[in-house]
């Protein structure tokens, strides 16, 4: 059985990773995984696609803490789109929407990436 | 729909691929206990953070330990017990995490403990000296609940 998967595609000059699946302390390395790569190919900015994730755990939250301030500090960021309410409430009860944003659509959150930059 | 849901128990060993197994054994006691989706998504998340810790921490990533899980339903209180023979820890050392803290220092630690604590009614730790160290989480049904029901 597949628990987790990450699919990786470019919009223009935004990355897009969309998860599916389970987020939890056995998958989280595959996401550091992407970032790592991400980090090395000189892409910073991302949008998380959450459409098809059905669960996060702490193990998860904290590969995008890991990785947000890299990401900044190259001038890129990691926006957050297309969460399930449950999903959602995990990001909520650490504080996440004060410190990332997220968006209710992938779209949007390209849109933004090219707002900030004009 | 509430059922009688009797004391039962499961034992993994300390691997992360076995935390599926867990939330869903987890998520049917409680489903069958009578709590909402919304109430059972979170003491399954609990159930993995407590056990998420146990593998990371206690046991220090050796997968050759053991985890038991223990469900104890009693009128309105659905009880969770975790116990494990690794490393004890001081919960009180504990502090809520500040996000801005986490950032970029890849630091992993206490996020769980600090959810945990959000999610369930009442989270206990329980270390004695050569005895398994015990996790206890409890999450009272509410009245809404049981009003529903009837």
């Amino acid at each position: 059985m597949i628990d987790f998967k990450i699919h990786q595609r470019d919009n223009e000059d935004v990355s897009v990773i969309e998860l599916k699946g389970y987020l939890d302390a056995h998958t989280a390395p595959d996401l550091e995984t992407a970032f790592q790569k991400l980090m090395t190919e000189n892409k910073f900015n991302i949008v998380v696609n959450c459409r098809d994730l059905s669960y996060i755990s702490s193990a998860g939250l904290g590969v995008f803490m890991a990785y947000v301030e890299d990401v900044r500090k190259n001038k890129g960021d990691i926006k957050l789109t297309n969460m399930t309410p449950k999903v959602y409430n995990v990001f909520d009860l650490l504080g996440f929407p004060i410190l990332y944003e997220i968006f209710k659509d992938e779209q949007e959150a390209v849109v933004r990436f090219h707002e900030t930059k004009k | 729909m509430r059922t009688q849901v009797s004391h039962r128990s499961k034992r993994i060993l300390s691997r992360t691929d076995y935390l599926i197994e867990v939330r869903e054994f987890v998520g049917e006691a409680a489903r069958a206990f009578g709590f909402s989706e919304e109430d059972t998504a979170n003491i399954v998340l609990a159930v993995d953070e407590a056990c998420t810790n146990i593998i990371k921490h206690a046991y220090q990533y050796a997968t050759d330990k053991e985890i038991e899980v223990s469900i104890l339903p009693q009128d309105r209180s659905f009880e969770i017990r975790i116990y494990d023979s690794g490393k004890s820890f001081d919960p009180s050392t504990i502090r809520q995490p500040d996000l801005k803290e986490h950032i970029g220092h890849r630091k992993r630690g206490g996020l769980g403990v600090y959810m945990m604590k959000k999610l369930m009614d009442k989270v206990e730790y329980n270390f004695h000296k050569g005895k398994r160290n015990e996790v206890r989480l409890i999450k009272y049904l509410s009245d809404a609940s049981i009003v529903a029901e009837r």
